[in-house]
């Protein structure tokens, strides 16, 4: 069980752009404009340290977000999925006039006690 | 009164070293209009060799146009404020079109702050002087201001004309060339006013570059020929610029928004007076251009004892919305910028309720007629609910507030505070103590006391936390685009004796 998990069209833009640019991460934005949406770039991109949480792997890639953000999504389950769209980032879905987003559940009991347990 | 979409070419081409360049590559990208989703135009596509050749001519000019007299930079600064008031009208045509704002807002707003930063920094670099301080009686410490060399700049689609304008007369006052690159979703403005511009200032002191962030944007802000990037945005961006610019060990300035509270204490409602309305009009102000703004005054908290009375009015007044046609002069909310936003908004919507939280109005996109449906709507939307929801803590950058009551002043300022960003911040009383120190205890960089989004440009603007660092507007912002040289002069004709 993960708190992860993606659309099989956000998959499929996952997997073209890793054939193109080879192992990739994901990692979620905060702040304005393009914010609040998750951002995939080339593996040692981004530096990564123990402020980083891994949230699971989707479709290969591991997926990341700043700890003190978590702390205000875990209560969340969180699916990737693919719209058209332009962001400003530098995320590499971009070019293709394609945006990943973000969709947001409750967890529930079950899963909150196994992922966040007391 | 109701105008239609602006005349465009088929195509536009970078702007590098004086003339219109078209991408090297031949590629380019189609740009749409948010208010019918219909073309505008094709963007130049740039990639790295357009970078490079944006950074030969900045800096290849950097060092005869960072000599040049303050006096001649400030004139040409006045003559693009000029240029732009002269054709203030096409301007905000142009940008209501190309991010779907209201016509009522690039006219009176966007377009007219624009011209007046111009104006601001022209005043100021005419205004301003060096320093110099007699230490001892034979030794004269005397600082002077250089130009940095050459400023790489990446500017946010929200305000789009406004971001450029708050950008670039700062860096060229001071004697910088720069590179810019607008966002790939609103291209149109900085076009235009290179268009008009062209002559104006010496080849390559302007450039601009479009395309996309990891195909143009990348190759810019890790270049090892610009010596400072600044950049408005979100975080994950602003950290891999602050890691690119760490590799060259150059200076940065960020702005990556916010989640601002917006504070309401029970002494606003003593008297049913124009300061109420006022205040009432200050929490609406969460839909000002669509709730796209890095300071939006996303979290209304209203004092328990007032809370119904207030809200009431609140949820009137945001019912009283005007949304639609961006063209038409009534129209007071407009479109969403792109699809990717809207959606995004929309997902916010639905947890936001998953999580508990109430809809006290809007709460789902509006369906508009006619060419208007194909555009990207969101209704003016209040969420009542509590600061820890996802929906209190990130940034929605769509029309929605989401509004929680307080108890006292220590309980408002722990939810003020309960965030990670530090932009913005609004405090509504009429009680002269909390007018002061309750914007103290804010950790905020800008906190408006009974008023809300004015953005004069004598004014510093910039975040605290995660909401960046460095200011922006104001004249303390020419020394993030320059180096202090010291020249310690000794007047004493004997040596130190040491050797």
């Amino acid at each position: 069980m993960q708190r992860i998990a993606i659309t099989q069209e956000a998959a499929n833009i996952v997997k073209q752009l890793k054939e193109k640019h080879g192992e990739l991460i994901f990692h979620q934005s905060g702040g304005c404009c393009d914010g609040s949406s998750p951002m995939l770039f080339e593996k040692d991109d981004l530096y990564l340290d123990d402020s980083d949480v891994f949230l699971g792997i989707v479709e290969g890639v591991k997926f990341y977000m700043n700890q003190d953000q978590f702390e205000y999504w875990k209560h969340t389950h969180l699916t990737i999925d693919i719209t058209k769209g332009r962001g400003a980032s530098f995320s590499l879905e971009i070019p293709l006039g394609l945006r990943f987003i973000v969709h947001s559940r409750l967890l529930t009991h079950e899963e909150n006690a196994i992922l966040n347990p007391k | 009164m109701s105008y239609s979409k602006p005349k465009f070419k088929a195509s536009y081409a970078n702007f590098i070293n004086g003339e219109f360049v078209p991408p090297v590559g031949g590629q380019y990208f189609e740009n749409h209009s948010p208010v019918d989703n219909s073309l505008i135009a094709k963007y130049p596509r740039s990639q790295k060799e357009d970078v490079d050749l944006a950074l030969d001519a900045a800096n290849a000019a950097k060092d005869a146009w960072g000599n040049t007299s303050a006096t001649e930079r400030a004139s040409l600064l006045n003559k693009v404020a000029d240029i732009i008031e002269a054709n203030l009208e096409e301007f905000a045509l142009v940008e209501t079109c190309d991010n779907g704002k209201p016509i009522r807002e690039t006219l009176n707003a966007d377009v007219p702050l624009a011209i007046d930063h111009w104006r601001y920094f022209a005043a100021c670099i005419r205004a301003e002087e060096g320093s110099a301080t007699e230490l001892d009686a034979n030794t004269l410490s005397m600082n002077i201001k250089e130009p940095l060399g050459v400023v790489g700049q990446i500017i946010p689609w929200n305000f789009p004309l406004l971001m450029l304008s708050w950008k670039l007369p700062p860096a060229l006052a001071t004697g910088n060339c720069v590179v810019l690159k607008p966002a790939e979703q609103t291209p149109s403005s900085a076009t235009l006013l290179m268009e008009k511009i062209a002559d104006v200032f010496p080849p390559g002191v302007i450039n601009i570059i479009h395309g996309f962030g990891p195909e143009a944007g990348k190759p810019l802000a890790s270049s090892s020929r610009i010596d400072k990037v600044a950049f408005t945005g979100e975080t994950t961006t602003g950290q891999l610029i602050m890691q690119y610019a760490s590799k060259n060990l150059n200076p940065v300035t960020m702005e990556l928004g916010g989640k601002s509270p917006n504070i309401f204490f029970n002494s606003v409602m003593d008297a049913d007076d124009a300061f109420l309305d006022k205040a009432i009009e200050g929490a609406v102000l969460f839909a000002f251009n669509q709730g796209e703004v890095c300071t939006c005054p996303s979290r209304i908290l209203v004092q328990e004892d007032i809370y119904d009375a207030f809200m009431e009015r609140v949820v009137a007044r945001t019912n009283a919305i005007v949304q639609g046609d961006p063209y038409d002069v009534n129209t007071m909310v407009g479109a969403q910028a792109s699809n990717d936003q809207y959606e995004k908004i929309q997902s916010y919507l639905k947890i936001g309720v998953e999580e508990g939280a109430k809809v006290l109005a809007g709460g789902e996109a509006n369906k508009l007629s006619g060419d208007l449906a194909n555009g990207f709507y969101i209704k003016p939307t209040i969420l009542e609910g509590h600061n820890k929801m996802r929906v209190f803590q990130e940034e929605i950058f769509g029309p929605v507030v989401c509004v929680t009551k307080f108890k006292d002043e220590a309980e408002a300022l722990d939810i003020a505070n309960d965030t990670l960003y530090g932009l913005g911040a609004g405090v509504w009383t009429r009680d002269a103590h909390q007018l002061y120190q309750i914007p103290r205890a804010i950790k905020a960089g800008r906190v408006w006391v009974n008023c809300y989004h004015a953005y004069p440009a004598h004014a510093p603007f910039g975040g605290y936390k995660k909401s960046g660092f460095g200011r922006e507007t104001h004249l303390m912002m020419m020394d993030h685009y320059r180096q202090t040289k010291n020249m310690l002069i000794s007047y004493d004709k004997n040596k130190l004796g040491f050797f």
